[in-house]
């Protein structure tokens, strides 16, 4: 087994593959399941992915306390009018990764990749690159196999969990994810991939986890947003030759330090950040979960 | 997260019903270990919720999700999201309570389970993180397991050659032993053991167990 993202670079320079193909051997040996088996599983993953990015899109989805919902429509109708600063590509994902986070925080079917806080980044950013190059499911199924083998990396080498790391843990992580799958998808190198996963996951680096009145909502929602449009400029970055100084396996170990030199009020505990400012506590109060 | 050599299904996964593995997820199995471990034959249901399942139970729907739970549905049910509907009709009384449950995890809940002739037992089980939960009591008695695999919690009375007599058994069953951690009051007084295995174990292996002298009980839970 694979342990950093030099053994990945390595292991993919000795048998001329892509990560996803290093992925897929490792999970196959180490569940003692068939290839097709691994992935039909992933397929099933990537339908409820799709039907998670895309519902919120035209229903206005309310979460169960009401803080939030209805974002991932407003900014779907916005981009069909035409006339945005950042264009169809990127406003199209925003509204994807705002839609799996309120089907989520509305009790709704999501996968959580890594995290349920963080469920909207991985789908959006792989659909919406996929439908730039008219990807096939194959394509997308091996997208979600290489986002996953740089989630093992950084679970095994650091944290996937905000109460652990903050949110550079939750949202930067599948940020890093969601920026390996891109470029892989696009055709660039293992090492362009980390390039793209090191320079994501880097912009990420210290964010801290906050959540109002403790629910994964506000500020998660839109930073889903956020961790689409990183990973994609990542990606695009990486596919032009940009490197990143500082290699993944380092940024990754910086990433675990910054979360152990967190204090806990800022780690999912609700007590610090955007969760202890007036209107959060407003808000907590008006719905009893102070 | 589970951590055991984290496979490429627990980075992308659980698929889940939201919002949060630890207050959803995790609430869920600890509903439905309670079912599996005290049986199906209840009509009322009291969740003593403690710490961060007491303050946030209701934003996160952890309410919803234990009681889908105690239903016998999966985590990824669409139907979790009506459990409390579900429970009515099936004539099923639920409560929640808050309570200090003590030192133990943030995310722990007491669950007792109410029968027709009134009589009660219950589990304690913690969420621990990623949807992964931990039992911790069954009826005042002190355990430790995860019901990631199938698990057999087996009361004897400590004496020499107890535990190998009971693995014995189970090799004979063709079934391979994950962990095995032994508890007793004190030395000759009754030992509980909690054995995780790599199979489901059959029915009549249990009896072959039961039959072990010294043996007082023997529960299979299978993995939830
Ligand atoms: S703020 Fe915390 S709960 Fe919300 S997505 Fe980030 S890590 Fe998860």
């Amino acid at each position: 087994m694979y342990k950093s993202a030099l053994d990945i670079i390595d292991l993919t320079e000795k048998y001329g593959c892509r990560i996803c193909d290093v992925v897929l051997m490792n999970e196959c040996k180490t569940s003692e399941k068939s290839k097709d088996e691994v992935r039909q599983r992933v397929k099933d993953v990537l339908n409820v992915m799709r039907e998670s990015a895309k519902s919120g899109l035209n229903d206005s989805i309310k979460s169960v306390s009401g803080i939030i919902g209805g974002n991932a429509k407003k900014v779907e109708e916005y981009r069909k009018k035409g006339r945005t600063v950042c264009g169809d590509v990127v406003n199209k994902a925003v509204a994807r990764a705002l839609s799996s986070s309120e089907v989520n925080a509305a009790m709704g079917k999501i996968v959580a990749c890594p995290t349920a806080g963080s469920c909207g980044i991985v789908p959006a950013a792989i659909i919406t690159s996929g439908e730039i190059i008219n990807a096939d499911e194959e394509l997308l199924i091996d997208a979600l196999l290489t986002a996953s083998g740089i989630g093992q990396i950084i679970a095994k080498n650091a944290t996937l969990s905000g109460a652990e790391g903050g949110c550079q843990a939750e949202c930067g992580s599948a940020s890093a994810m969601a920026a390996a799958a891109i470029v892989e998808m696009f055709g660039g190198t293992p090492k362009m991939a980390f390039n793209a996963s090191a320079i994501a996951l880097k912009n990420i680096l210290g964010l801290v986890c906050d959540p109002v009145a403790g629910l994964v909502e506000v500020p998660c929602s839109k930073r889903n947003a956020m961790g689409v449009v990183n990973a994609m400029s990542s990606a695009d970055m990486a596919l032009s030759g940009v490197e990143s100084v500082i290699p993944f396996d380092e940024v990754v170990t910086a990433m675990y330090k910054v979360g152990k030199m967190l204090p806990s009020e800022l780690r999912e505990t609700a007590l610090g950040g955007l969760a202890a400012t007036p209107t959060a506590i407003k808000i907590s109060k008006e719905i009893g979960m102070e | 997260m589970y951590m055991k050599g984290i496979g490429v299904f627990d980075v992308m996964g659980p698929i889940m019903i939201g919002p949060s593995s630890s207050h959803t997820a995790g609430a869920e199995r600890l509903g439905r270990a309670a079912r599996s471990i005290l049986g199906e034959e209840f009509n009322k249901v009291n969740f003593y919720l403690h710490g961060s399942f007491a303050k946030t139970y209701k934003g996160h729907g952890t309410d919803r999700a234990l009681v889908a739970g105690i239903l016998g549905m999966e985590t990824y049910d669409e139907r979790i999201k009506y459990s409390f509907d579900i429970a009515k009709e099936n004539k099923i009384e639920v409560n929640f309570i808050e309570e200090d449950l003590g030192e133990v995890h943030p995310n722990t809940v007491k669950i007792e389970f109410v029968k027709d002739d009134e009589s009660k037992s219950f589990i304690i089980g913690s969420s621990i993180g990623g949807g992964s939960i931990a039992v911790i009591n069954i009826d005042g008695e002190d355990v430790y397991f995860t019901g990631e695999y199938p698990t057999l919690i087996i009361k004897y009375k400590d004496k020499k050659g107890m535990i190998s007599k009971i693995s014995l058994a189970i090799a004979l069953g063709d079934i391979n032993i994950a962990t095995l951690k032994v508890d007793r009051e004190s030395k000759g007084e009754m030992a509980t053991a909690v054995i995780e295995t790599d199979h489901k174990v059959p029915e009549n292996i249990i009896d072959e167990i039961s039959k072990i002298e010294g043996v007082s009980s023997v529960k299979f839970i299978d993995a939830i």
